[in-house]
């Protein structure tokens, strides 16, 4: 019963509309990624539900309960910031246990809470120490514990591994999905980072200028972005403009043809391909039977280990990407000329 | 060239500590006249333990920069808490108004107030000297403690308000522990402003309640005593004492690394 809604938000600061008309469902015990670049929005409608801000217009439930005019210390959310903001004159164990001291919990019950909790993001042992004695991921963790020892009925991240290395975040993704799934807490998660959203989350929202553009089940979302923005915001997309005659769209590339419906005849549309869907197959071999293909001109192939991306051009001289793995990537040196071919399966059909 | 750089350090450092250095050896020392040879007596301070009138400008002086202190701190941080963390009307020009008093000559500003006071009827005397004090302490405290607030991210009160505080909670629980250095040394500050202000309180002492540095100041134009270095020798060891323990607080010229 912590599911949280939001209808109707409007926010603007100093009269530049921030939130445009918002409206969502946080299921309850989902982890839901706000994904979205920065100005998007994500983080005031964050700061709107936990209580931080206070909408111009709109209301925010909580467990069905309307709490857009309960103040922030009444709205038991449990909030990790960006910069972690932990009490630096306080230990770990004061820390996690501000939250309960100001519940009345107090004593041996506090203590029980707070070791459960410590020992939840593995940080036994640490109680005594400093938040500057720590290390980002250990301050992290201790963050997370004193969010959640509290019992919330939801729980808020702002970008809260931003500040981490890329090892760390990613030791720290499978941490935080693990805490999440063992407390069932509706969480609510703000990032710019699509990887990180689509590793973590149960549901995405995409953002763009205030609005959300779209939202669903990563895998959904992914391969299916319904705008322009949500297909090369959440990863990256090539894409080919047209004009839709005869069933398939005419690039300056060749016809293409997609198994998503098509605007009228004669409509402009906008096709696009994942770039590892996306076959590199040599300079005038046939595609296999029914695919998409276009010819270009290799122009670098950036090699990253386990994956290379063939950078390349179309007659057009349009900008294609191609993901492959190193193994697959063909040894060509730049000027060199390939055939791209791709399933009309994972052809996308853009709107906006 | 680095010995011309190192004469001239020399020079300042000997011009600023050497006068006062004699003041001090005079302090101890026998003749009244400051003749050498230095012959070492405690003769001008237990002269100036009967000094009535010294005595009770010292108290004045401790009584004045005491309630300064408090009042100051408490009315400038609260100035601070606004400027730092609130929006309102007016803010920049409260900004602008709060620290010109550092810049403006204190002979002018204690004209102006000793005349505004007797136009109100306020008048002259140990009142009339703390509001004064009070008002000079003031952009001191506000500057000391604004500096501490910048260092103070907001997002820990918000944290601790997710948590459950209240906002005042929040603020005792938290802002006020982290500030307390601030605090203490604003608190400091302001009292070392009164305690060595010599202008302003000139012109409000009332006839027969002074305070130290204005009875040196008469003294010294009735004839000088070495009883004056005595308790100049004593105003200064309560000046170092303060001044250190203030920069133990904000480490300044420390290199302590400070979050």
């Amino acid at each position: 019963m912590s599911g949280v809604e939001v209808q109707g938000i409007r926010k603007s600061f100093g009269g530049a509309p921030v939130l445009d008309d918002v409206a969502m469902r946080f299921a309850e015990g989902r982890f839901t990624s706000l994904l979205g670049p920065s100005g998007s929005g994500k983080t005031t409608l964050l700061r709107i539900i936990g209580g931080f801000e206070a909408p111009d217009a709109g209301t925010v439930t909580i467990g069905g309960a309307d709490v857009t005019h309960t103040p922030l210390w009444k709205r038991r959310i449990g909030m990790v910031f960006q910069s972690y903001a932990l009490f630096p004159h306080m230990s770990v164990a004061d820390n996690v246990a501000y939250g309960l001291h100001r519940q009345g919990i107090r004593g041996a019950a506090a203590r029980a809470e707070v070791a459960r909790a410590l020992a939840l993001v593995e940080l036994e042992g640490f109680d005594a120490r400093r938040p500057k004695q720590l290390s980002g991921g250990q301050q992290q963790r201790v963050a997370l514990a004193r969010a959640i020892v509290t019992k919330p009925r939801v729980l808020l991240l702002d970008e809260p591994l931003s500040a981490l290395d890329r090892r760390l975040r990613q030791t720290m993704q499978v941490e935080l999905r693990r805490i999440q799934r063992d407390s069932g807490l509706t969480t609510i998660f703000v990032t710019h980072d699509q990887e990180e959203a689509l590793t973590l989350s149960d549901r995405v929202a995409i953002l763009d200028g205030g609005r959300i553009v779209q939202e669903g089940p990563p895998a959904e979302v992914y391969e299916r972005p319904a705008t322009r923005f949500a297909a090369t915001f959440l990863g990256d997309a090539n894409l080919f403009a047209g004009t839709v005659r005869d069933g398939a769209v005419a690039t300056p590339s060749g016809p293409l043809r997609s198994e998503a419906p098509l605007p009228a005849e004669g409509a402009p549309a906008t096709l696009a391909v994942r770039p590892e869907k996306v076959l590199p197959l040599p300079a005038g071999a046939a595609e296999p039977a029914g695919f998409n293909a276009v010819d270009a001109t290799l122009r670098q192939t950036v090699y990253a280990g386990a994956t290379s991306t063939l950078l390349l051009a179309t007659r057009d001289g349009d900008p294609v990407k191609c993901f492959c793995q190193s193994r697959d990537a063909p040894a060509l040196e730049p000027g060199a000329a390939l055939r791209l071919a791709w399933s009309p399966t994972h052809t996308l059909v853009l709107g906006g | 060239m680095i010995w011309l750089g190192r004469a001239i350090l020399a020079l300042v450092l000997l011009f600023l500590y050497a006068p006062i250095a004699v003041m001090v050896l005079m302090g101890f020392n026998a003749s009244d006249l400051y003749a050498l040879p230095f012959v070492p007596t405690l003769h001008w301070f237990s002269e100036l333990a009967g000094n009535d009138r010294l005595i009770a400008a010292s108290r004045n002086s401790v009584l004045v920069a005491l309630v300064t202190a408090v009042v100051a701190t408490a009315l400038g941080t609260l100035a601070a808490l606004a400027l730092s963390r609130r929006s309102f009307r007016g803010k920049s020009l409260l900004r602008l108004l709060l620290l010109p008093p550092i810049a403006i000559p204190w002979l002018i500003t204690g004209t102006a107030m000793l005349v505004f006071f007797y136009w109100t009827g306020i008048g002259r005397g140990l009142h009339a000297m703390i509001l004064g004090h009070v008002a000079l302490a003031i952009p001191y405290v506000v500057l000391v403690v604004g500096t501490g607030l910048a260092s103070l991210r907001a997002d820990l009160e918000e944290a601790a308000m997710s948590l459950g505080a209240t906002p005042f909670g929040a603020f005792r629980s938290v802002t006020l522990p982290l500030l307390a250095p601030s605090l203490v040394a604003a608190a400091l500050f302001a009292f070392a402003v009164s305690l060595d202000q010599f202008v302003v309180s000139y012109f409000l002492a009332a006839p027969g309640v002074t305070t130290l540095p204005v009875e040196i100041y008469t003294s010294i134009r009735k004839g000088f005593t070495p009883e004056i270095n005595a308790v100049s020798t004593i105003l200064l060891g309560a000046s170092v004492a303060l001044f250190l323990v203030f920069a133990g607080l904000t480490r300044i010229g420390g290199e302590r690394e400070r979050r």
